[in-house]
């Protein structure tokens, strides 16, 4: 992400440093995760101390700081996934990509990441692949579905 | 459009809108809220403007995206007024019927409707449907028939009217008194009676006060607030903007999770046409009053969602609470005077200086009063959200609006409060809902998740459930909450892995009281209540795990083994086929063995053993027979004899 497009973020928010949340947001939303650049440029700019932005860029489940994969895969394990099975969807998708929730593949294929809830508890368990809402996922739907993303 | 000088402009303007807006005229509302989005609601809504178009009905058919209707279920729903005619499950193939039946001949289509499934008989009307008929949606209700993006929607049901009437004819205190006299408690989760919070506020001293929405909604399993918000926007900014009067305010802050994109988007949509409309800004309404808000997105943290959390994140920090000596409403956000609200909360002002507080009062118990929002999900028929006085018996929401328990499966608990709350069981089904009836029976209101379980739901993996949610969402800041829940945790998990031991359950107990006691913040202090409701109503699910390793609900995987039943299978080899590790001893006309070697427990055989077989079972507690012998396996079909 190139330095004038992150100064462009900043000064939406008028370089007010108690936006610095909504600041990462914007960043880690257009890349996909918050290089060390991007966040060295943000404390200059803001005047905020880089202990200060690794505690929140760490404490915030939205931030990343490390590249993600080419795919973003949600497993929704809210309540109401989980009395639907939604560990034995989570436990697919582990042994198909091979990763943990919060991990991302080596040839940067997949993201997994677990979420509190998605909101549409009808067609749970719900797995969301890049925006895409899957329901009413078991095991072996789970494969098929992860089979058509490369 | 020009602003808006004075409430009487306003209701001149009210009146020259619904002059303009034809009741009889055909008009189809499609549910566009995220649930919805999810069953391709927005590829429904193409095909109907395409539609329209095609067949020459643009004049005579208006079509509007409202928010979420409710009936999450039978999403995606199309209501056709002025009818009222109901279709559920619409997909885009169904829209040219529609059309051309429906709209154009009047003809209703039998396969689109709600079907009662006890009597079997189809139901037109969207209030004849048990769903809707046995709820009192006064909050949730004009969802249905307001589009959030068009302000003029909201105008044209009487939209800030309460506004109005409180910035022409009402002091501040008159205001208070009368969201008082409403007993109107946070619905949130605490319960807090909003009234005194305004009080406390509106004496603090200081000239900067400032007004919150809390759509941090984190809770799983519960997405009321998320619909409120993306469905009717401007009936939470009516509310704040009364709340910022009342106790002298005039910034607000609407701080929402940034996993709610529709929302975000259309609260700044409604935020924008308010302030076009003189209804936000300044002198708003010629009174003089200023009032701005602005939207803050929430990164994703459970415990932003405390009071003090929530507005240190405001403040651009990480989102840890502070101690409460001195409450957030004197000293809050930048250390001035703060009240912090839920957005159903701030969402029932408007009706209150509405319709008067006696009016609000009717509905609800002694001490709750007014209807809460519910997000009926689990195991249940109607998955969605639902809208009930207080005092509704929690047997009445279950049955009576979500239609009981799907494929024959027995009840087992009602999990109300969040992860915070506690888990029910079926001899408290009488319970009428309200803040102090459910905290007496050992669970809570919470923020309004009902999550139902059946008999294959197990409840110490619901109490496990929790507490790696809470361990996971635990700022770190006070020991008893980051320690005691790991530990917690740990055992929680060695019993349902089946290495629990003798002691276990005291040492949980222990902790428990610890955490209880000694926590910072709200989230600590009540994070032992899944344990603790799940070991009083199901002990002996505990002691099964513990002394029998043996898990009751047949849920735990640790605990349970596939086996097929060689009496029963057929040897059609679906299940062979389906398997996803090749655990699948098969072959033509043999009967399938599970090697349990291979099995990752998965549950795939069991899901796809034709009905009419049911060969695959779950064992617990109990050795796996061992595999018949080779010789033995194949399969002797008798001939039919002529």
């Amino acid at each position: 992400m190139d330095k004038e497009r992150i100064d462009q973020i900043i000064e939406k928010y008028n370089c007010d440093p108690s936006y610095l949340i909504q600041v990462l947001l914007d960043i880690q939303s257009e890349n996909n995760w918050l290089p060390k650049e991007a966040l060295e440029r943000v404390a200059e700019r803001l005047q905020v101390p880089m202990t200060r932005i690794q505690h929140i860029a760490t404490f915030y489940k939205a931030f990343s700081l490390v590249p993600k994969g080419r795919h973003q895969v949600h497993v929704c394990v809210g309540t109401a996934c989980h009395v639907r099975g939604a560990s034995r969807v989570l436990d697919t998708v582990q042994g198909l990509t091979g990763i943990e929730p919060g991990e991302t593949d080596l040839d940067l294929k997949f993201s997994l990441e677990t979420v509190n809830c998605l909101g549409c508890c009808a067609l749970g368990p719900v797995v969301e692949i890049d925006g895409k809402t899957h329901g009413k996922m078991a095991p072996a739907k789970t494969a098929d579905v992860l089979k058509n993303y490369d | 459009m020009p602003r808006i000088n004075s409430p009487a402009e306003l209701e001149a303007f009210r009146s020259s809108l619904l002059s303009e807006r034809d009741p009889n005229k055909t008009c189809i509302t499609l549910c566009s809220g995220s649930a919805c989005h999810a069953s391709a609601s927005r590829e429904v809504a193409d095909s109907i403007l395409a539609e329209i178009e095609k067949q020459g009905l643009g004049a005579e058919v208006e079509f509007r995206r409202t928010g979420c209707h409710g009936f999450c279920e039978r999403g995606p729903i199309i209501v056709i007024r002025p009818d009222e005619i109901c279709y559920f499950q619409i997909k885009p193939e169904d829209v040219p019927e529609i059309i051309s039946e429906t709209i154009k001949e009047k003809k209703i289509i039998e396969r689109l409707l709600y079907t009662d499934p006890v009597t079997n008989e189809k139901i037109i009307h969207e209030s004849d449907i048990p769903f809707y008929k046995n709820q009192g949606r006064i909050v949730f209700g004009s969802n249905v028939s307001v589009d959030p993006k068009n302000i003029d929607d909201y105008l044209a049901i009487g939209g800030y009217s309460a506004l109005a009437k409180v910035l022409s004819g009402m002091t501040p205190d008159q205001v208070l008194q009368e969201v008082k006299k409403a007993n109107l408690r946070g619905r949130g989760g605490g319960g807090f009676p909003a009234g005194n919070k305004w009080e406390g506020s509106r004496n603090a001293p200081g000239d900067t006060k400032y007004v919150i929405v809390n759509a941090d909604e984190g809770d799983p399993g519960a997405y009321m607030d998320r619909s409120l918000l993306e469905g009717n926007p401007h009936s939470v900014l009516e509310g704040l903007a009364i709340g910022a009067y009342t106790i002298g305010s005039h910034e607000g802050y609407i701080y929402v999770r940034q996993e709610y994109p529709l929302a975000v988007q259309n609260v700044n949509i409604a935020i924008e046409q308010a302030e076009e409309y003189g209804l936000l800004g300044k002198n708003i309404l010629g009174s003089g009053f200023n009032f701005v808000v602005k939207v803050h997105r929430g990164a994703g943290a459970f415990v932003c969602g405390e009071s003090t959390a929530l507005m240190t994140a405001l403040e651009g920090r990480a989102g840890e609470p502070r101690p409460k000596y001195i409450r957030s409403n004197v000293v809050g956000l930048w250390g001035s005077p703060s009240v912090l609200n839920n957005v159903e909360t701030w969402a029932n002002v408007p009706l209150i200086i509405n319709n008067g507080a006696d009016w609000f009062t009717q509905f609800g118990t002694e001490s709750s009063k007014g209807t809460k929002i519910f997000s009926l999900v689990g195991k249940i028929t109607n998955t969605g959200l639902v809208e009930v006085p207080m005092g509704t018996p929690l047997k009445d929401i279950i049955y009576k609006i979500g239609g009981g328990i799907p494929g024959g499966k027995k009840f087992k608990a009602v999990q109300t409060g969040g992860p915070s709350g506690g888990c029910l069981p079926e001899e408290m089904l009488d319970l009428p809902v309200g803040f102090d009836e459910l905290t007496k029976a050992g669970s809570m209101m919470g923020s309004g998740g009902m999550i139902i379980m059946d008999e294959d739901t197990c409840m110490v993996d619901v109490a496990r459930y929790f507490m790696e949610f809470l361990t996971d969402e635990s700022c770190g800041k006070c020991v008893p909450c980051r320690e005691g829940m790991r530990q917690m945790l740990k055992i929680l998990t060695n019993i349902t892995k089946g290495k629990g031991k003798e002691g276990d359950i005291e040492l949980l107990e222990q902790l428990a009281e610890t955490a209880k006691e000694a926590a910072l913040c709200a989230l600590g202090k009540s994070s032992p209540n899944p344990f603790l409701s799940t070991l009083q109503h199901f002990r002996s699910e505990y002691d099964a795990h513990v002394k029998e390793k043996r898990c009751p609900a047949l849920s735990c995987k640790e605990l349970i083994n596939f086996y097929i039943d060689p009496e029963k299978c057929q040897g059609c080899g679906t299940c062979a086929k389906k398997c996803p590790s090749e655990a699948i001893i098969g072959g033509k006309s043999m009967i399938h063995i599970v090697d349990q070697e291979k099995c990752t427990k998965c549950g795939t055989c069991f899901e796809v053993c034709p009905p009419r077989f049911r060969a695959v079972r779950k064992i617990s507690g109990e050795p796996v027979p061992p595999p018949i012998p080779e010789e033995a396996r194949t399969i002797v079909r008798k001939k039919k004899e002529k």
